[in-house]
């Protein structure tokens, strides 16, 4: 069962094609790490996944609904943070949740007071629940914005960047609270442009850049499909044409380092070894491993400060 | 698992909250894993309209707005007070004035319907769609969800208390300053006639009822715009552009063919409905095109919005 599914789901705004195509699949009761950097189409894809904007072409569905069309009937089931908190500013912080409590047509007006105190309170925002949002922090702002997401019970919370703006101590509360939301059964997809401050608590992942998914699926096979192996040997070529006999892919010959590496994706490392002797490749070493997943992540969306257009 | 079993879970959880069982882990507990409510609680509509209402209302810039449509009267009466001629001399409206308190509050609406009442109902449109887009606030009022249908229907009920509540002010400031200043008297109708107090003061609220009908056109007309923009004072501006234009084109005998259409054409006929009997001559026309603007405008409001791609 899949929380969030969509089909070749494509939007362009005039010539430029800001999500290309995509295929997301999130399984019900995971916490889906949503990760690309900066303009590569998250938040759009986000916004088209909630109905707030029209897909090109594609289609999606929300916990088995098609969106647009039966949007409201499945939104009821989802919570959202979309594209950073927004809320009225002289308004209490305590007041805008309220606002929002009214706003939903499910939500009991006898237990609004109690459900708001409980969501500020969840967020650690109960002592300044009062203020009025003008005055709030950044951070506090953010927590603001997750605090309404918890009001009604939701099936799917959809946190867009919920960690933008935080401090360390911020960025591992809200990293604790996804978790322990997660841990309760609700299905959480969080968008992040930092892998580390969420791939902790997520088991599965998907990569966007430049419009399009690189990379999806649940975060230990993602670290296997990711093995790498480093053979030290002088017979380089032979090497490497022994592991790409074997279905490596990336097999590179650094005769420097009198190194070979490769990935090996699905082939047993020991496999790998037997093959290489039996072969009569002189192996001097051999190591292998997944490789860090930040690693992973940078080779697959690229270093840098580049927004991708 | 069946609709039924569903609305149990809801009902057990509301029933924990308002037994006191108030802590984050009873709400949440329940919050996450049982099932959302699958049936809407009655009286949305009212409950969502009246946050709006507050929202509207508890905004400085609107109080303020409202002591200036407030003041207007004041000034009006102690100017005139000041000023009274003798009886007998000066003109015969200013003179109708000091001997009926009442007539402070139909020349405050006079004055006020030009441009202070629709510049209110202007700025109230900008904030309706135009303004919760510019804040982001639209995105998650959609996502709570209400749908844009709703929205609007609620925003446009609001837009019109909003109007009622203005002319409401204007006439009431009148009416007591005037009280106050000149007493109060048999109303003198444009016919001629002396209407008591009472039934005068009935006339009053129909005149009243009517300048809202009219700035609920006008409240159509900037629903609409509010939807074309992010930015509330561009909605605000266009609209005052269309008001003032439209006096203006009335003001022009060359297009005399068009004056019927124009959105303000009708809205000094309220004198109409202090005639006797009440004539409907002007005010029905104006009702009717009121209503042809209103429908057309909101019409569009809800194509626009229903299809707009929500990018703020």
């Amino acid at each position: 069962m899949l929380a969030v599914q969509t089909w070749e789901l494509t939007k362009r705004f005039g010539s430029q094609t800001v999500v290309d195509g995509i295929d997301l699949a999130v399984p019900a009761g995971s916490v889906y790490g949503f990760l690309g950097p900066n303009g590569s189409g998250k938040t759009t894809t986000i916004r088209m996944l909630l109905g707030l904007i029209g897909p090109s072409a594609g289609r999606s569905e929300l916990l088995g609904l098609p969106v647009p069309g039966q949007a409201e009937a499945a939104l009821h089931r989802v919570g959202a943070l979309v594209e950073g908190p927004a809320f009225h500013p002289y308004l209490s912080g305590r007041a805008n949740l309220a606002r929002l409590d009214v706003a939903d047509r499910r939500a009991d007006p006898r237990t609004s007071r109690a459900r708001v105190d409980a969501a500020l309170d969840r967020v650690g925002l109960l002592a300044a629940a009062e203020k009025r949002y003008r005055a709030y922090s950044l951070g506090m702002r953010q927590r603001l914005a997750i605090a309404g997401t918890l009001l009604m019970p939701r099936e799917l919370l959809v946190l867009d960047e919920p960690t933008n703006g935080l401090d360390p101590q911020g960025t591992r509360e809200v990293r604790a609270l996804i978790g322990s939301l997660g841990s309760e059964g609700t299905t959480v997809l969080v968008s992040s442009h930092l892998l580390s401050e969420v791939a902790q608590v997520c088991s599965h992942l998907g990569v966007m850049r430049e419009g399009r998914l690189v990379a999806q699926g649940p975060i230990t096979e993602l670290q296997g499909a990711a093995t790498r192996a480093t053979v030290r040997t002088d017979d380089g070529e032979q090497a490497a044409y022994v592991l790409r006999e074997l279905g490596a892919t990336g097999v590179s010959v650094d005769a420097e380092h009198a190194q070979v590496r490769g990935e090996l994706g699905a082939i047993a490392p020991e496999k790998a070894v037997a093959a290489l002797v039996h072969a009569g490749v002189a192996v001097r070493g051999f190591s292998s491993g997944a490789p860090d997943l930040e690693d992973w992540f940078v080779g697959l969306t690229g270093e840098g400060f580049d927004v991708s257009g | 698992m069946s609709a039924a079993e569903v609305s149990t879970a809801g009902a057990v959880t509301a029933g924990a909250v308002t037994a006191g069982a108030v802590t984050a882990g009873a709400v949440t507990a329940g919050a996450t894993t049982a099932g959302v409510p699958s049936r809407p609680v009655p009286g949305w509509a009212w409950r969502f309209f009246w946050s709006e209402v507050r929202l509207v209302a508890g905004r400085r810039r609107n109080q303020a707005g409202l002591a200036v449509l407030a003041a207007v009267p004041v000034v009006v009466a102690f100017a005139v007070k000041a000023s009274a001629p003798r009886p007998g001399r000066g003109p015969d409206f200013l003179s109708s004035i000091t001997s009926n308190g009442l007539f402070v509050a139909l020349t405050a609406l006079t004055a006020e319907i030009a441009m202070f009442l629709p510049l209110a109902v202007a700025m109230l449109c900008g904030d309706a769609i135009a303004g919760e887009a510019n804040q982001g606030t639209l995105r998650y009022l959609l996502t709570v969800p209400v749908t844009r249908t709703r929205l609007l229907f609620v925003k446009y009920a609001s837009l019109v208390f909003g109007a009622l509540w203005g002319v409401t002010l204007v006439a009431v400031t009148g009416v007591l300053v005037g009280a106050a200043l000149f007493g109060v008297g048999p109303l003198t109708t444009l016919s001629g006639s002396q209407l008591e107090f009472v039934p005068a003061l009935g006339r009053l609220g129909l005149v009243v009822l009517y300048l809202t009908a009219c700035l609920a056109s006008l409240a159509a007309l900037g629903l609409f715009v509010s939807t074309l923009t992010e930015q509330p004072m561009a909605a605000t501006i266009t609209v005052m552009i269309v008001v003032i234009l439209s006096w203006v084109l009335d003001g022009v005998p060359q297009v005399a063919w068009l004056h019927p259409w124009l959105i303000v054409h009708e809205w000094m006929s309220f004198g109409d409905l202090l005639r006797d009997p009440v004539s409907l001559d002007g005010a029905g026309r104006g009702l009717w095109v009121a209503l042809g603007y209103a429908v057309v405008f909101l019409a569009a409001a809800w194509a626009r919005l229903s299809g707009k791609d929500i990018t703020s």
